[in-house]
């Protein structure tokens, strides 16, 4: 359809872009400053140009924590996207039980952050956590003090634990918004489970999936808060992801001009593969209707 | 293709009914003819989507059983009744094309694909979507939705029933009437029982054989348009078929006379002693303005709707409509009405009472 196109409204978002800056914008140049520059303190910067950025892109440092940080988030959507779909499904739809559900399935996402990083550090450690002691005493040999292994097992099922709720209550919010008249036409013509879950729920519930996805890779992405408090990033380097490493840069070794490089790239990493994310499942929806 | 009965069907949603207010379906016995086109017709809330719904199994009714042909099939399942049904909205796989739209139900039967290739082609030529058979169904309009629905019930040859559900609810006016015809035609070149829900008088009769008037969860009617216009069984019937409806009369009715307010109706036949409350009912189209003898009538407004004009009158301080040919010129002296004796049906708290055979007058 053709409308006439006024493009004097862009000046009604100046408000938002002022905000924006200040909130926003202002505070990165301060990053952005300390990325090309060197200081001794006192004020005083030296002009260091690439330099931060080139001994950031080549070090192996970073590059294991990336590596680490991939593999987290690759592993948190793998599990958590299907297992969320799955219990959405199965979440009864009406009813005392489907409130329930819902307030149970919320509960683990109103407790904070580093709340949940200390529920988990007790609850596993071997010689007062209910799952550390309990596994002891059935014979399993697990520590996650210690054990690479086992501390990528307590942070996974610790991101499981805490985030698979939000994905299950989207798709559910999906699933209760398809008509049941839709579930009838399937019956009518004899559809298997798989084709109502691949016809009817799963194109229903595209756009909340793809708002779960991109939720749930940034703040995997992202994620500092429960493995810091849970393992420090040990044993060893082995749980050292993305933010922990920049913090240990920033506020531990006091290396402010690798540090805010490193957040830079940091984050045009996350909005280049959330910028990725969206236009590929976007287009994919488009597509379709083709 | 089967004979639908429904034997001693009542339907509560309650789980003990106590009186008959608490069904929201009164019982009822009937037999509808295989390859039938049948219309239930009612308002809102009268148990026509109750009933529907009971006859796709959707919904178990509570008392009595449905049975297709000789074979019971109250407690069986949607899916195994064999029968195709339209919703009011539009449900299509949006993620498939037309093609795979209309392909689903055999494809699901496990059908040969040559046999479906040929069938899709065919019911595609029926809707007229040929040429769109490789569009994904996400982007059609609504009524282009709604015909690839309609195509996905008839895609199937062995159906029982085909079930419509107010399927033109969502579609344009001038759509509306092109699909309501081409139903039609389906009807006639696949002759499949078909059942339409809709509360639109003009769908009902313009689609149906047999028309079945539904009211507060009763079937209070089946019959062609012919019958539901002339002998309307309930006064329901004769005010909600008709544009406008029956004038209904408070009247006492005696031998072949109706008398009502002082005044005399001549009848076209004997009727015996009516028990309760009695009303005459007369069609706008069988009454005439005329300037002789006659009941007396003030007139409200004359609407003019192109084919005849709607008198709007009133009569002993009742609404009271008539029908007068285009030309027909309305004087001021014009204040008396007549009915067409053999036009009037005689009602008894609500239900039409036949008259005494041989009586006429």
């Amino acid at each position: 359809m053709e409308k006439t196109q006024n493009n004097k409204a862009w000046f009604l978002v100046l408000p938002v872009l002022v905000i924006v800056a200040f909130s926003a914008v202002i505070p990165l140049m301060t990053v952005v400053n300390y990325s090309v520059n060197d200081t001794f303190g006192e004020n005083a910067f030296f002009w260091n140009g690439l330099g931060w950025f080139e001994d950031i892109i080549t070090s192996d440092r970073m590059h294991s924590a990336l590596g680490r940080q991939v593999v987290f988030s690759a592993i948190i959507l793998a599990i958590e996207v299907p297992l969320g779909i799955f219990i959405a499904l199965n979440m009864p739809k009406t009813g005392f039980w489907a409130s329930f559900c819902l307030i149970l399935m919320a509960l683990p996402l109103l407790i904070p952050f580093n709340v949940v990083g200390t529920i988990w550090q007790i609850f596993g450690r071997v010689d007062i956590g209910l799952l550390g002691h309990g596994l002891a005493a059935l014979g399993v040999d697990y520590n996650y003090t210690n054990d690479a292994f086992d501390a990528w097992i307590t942070i996974i099922v610790m991101d499981v634990w805490h985030w698979t709720s939000l994905v299950a209550l989207l798709c559910y919010a999906g699933l209760q918004s398809i008509p049941q008249a839709y579930y009838q036409a399937a019956r009518i013509d004899q559809a298997s489970r798989w084709s109502v879950f691949r016809f009817i729920e799963l194109p229903k519930m595209s756009g909340v999936l793809l708002i779960a996805v991109l939720l749930r890779f940034m703040d995997s992405f992202m994620i500092y808060t429960e493995p810091f408090v849970v393992t420090g990033g040990g044993p060893g380097n082995s749980t050292t992801f993305l933010s922990i490493d920049l913090v240990k840069m920033a506020v531990g070794q006091f290396d402010l001009g690798p540090a805010a490089a490193f957040s830079i790239m940091y984050f045009l990493v996350i909005l280049l593969v959330s910028w990725v994310f969206y236009t590929v499942m976007t287009t994919l929806d488009n597509a379709e209707t083709k | 293709m089967a004979q639908i009965t429904l034997s001693k069907l009542a339907h509560s949603y309650l789980p003990n009914p106590k009186g008959e207010a608490d069904f929201a379906l009164k019982e009822m016995d009937h037999v509808w003819q295989d390859g039938g086109a049948y219309a239930l017709l009612g308002s809102s809330g009268c148990g026509k989507t109750t009933l529907l719904n009971i006859i796709s199994g959707i919904v178990r009714p509570s008392h009595g059983r449905v049975l297709f042909g000789d074979r019971d099939v109250t407690d069986e399942e949607t899916a195994a009744r064999n029968i195709a049904q339209v919703f009011q909205f539009p449900v299509v796989y949006d993620t498939m094309t037309v093609r795979e739209n209309l392909a689903f139900p055999l494809r699901n039967r496990g059908m040969d694909a040559a046999y479906i290739a040929a069938r899709v082609n065919h019911i595609a030529q029926m809707i007229g979507m040929e040429d769109r058979l490789n569009h994904k169904a996400r982007g059609l309009t609504a009524d282009a939705k709604q015909k690839i629905s309609l195509g996905r019930g008839m895609v199937r040859e062995d159906v029982n029933a085909i079930l419509f559900d107010e399927p033109l609810t969502v579609i344009d006016p001038h759509m509306k009437w092109e699909l309501r015809t081409q139903l039609k035609q389906l009807h006639r070149q696949l002759g499949h029982t078909m059942i339409y829900v809709t509360h639109d008088q003009v769908e009902a009769l313009t689609f149906a054989d047999k028309v079945v008037v539904m009211y507060d969860g009763r079937v209070v009617q089946i019959g062609t348009p012919e019958e539901l216009f002339e002998t309307p069984a309930h006064t329901f019937v004769g005010y909600f078929i008709g544009s406008p409806g029956m004038n209904l009369l408070d009247a006492t009715v005696a031998g072949n006379r109706a008398h009502l307010n002082g005044c005399e109706v001549a009848l076209a036949a004997n009727y015996a002693p009516v028990q309760g409350r009695s009303q005459i009912g007369i069609r706008p189209e069988y009454c005439s303005l005329t300037a002789g003898a006659g009941l007396p009538v003030t007139l409200r407004r004359v609407e003019d709707v192109g084919r005849h004009r709607i008198i709007r009158a009133e009569l002993f301080g009742q609404a009271f409509n008539m029908i007068a040919p285009e030309g027909m010129a309305i004087g001021a002296d014009m204040t008396r009405v007549v009915f067409a004796p053999d036009k009037i049906n005689v009602f008894a708290d609500d239900w039409r009472v036949a008259a005494q055979a041989g009586g006429a007058a």
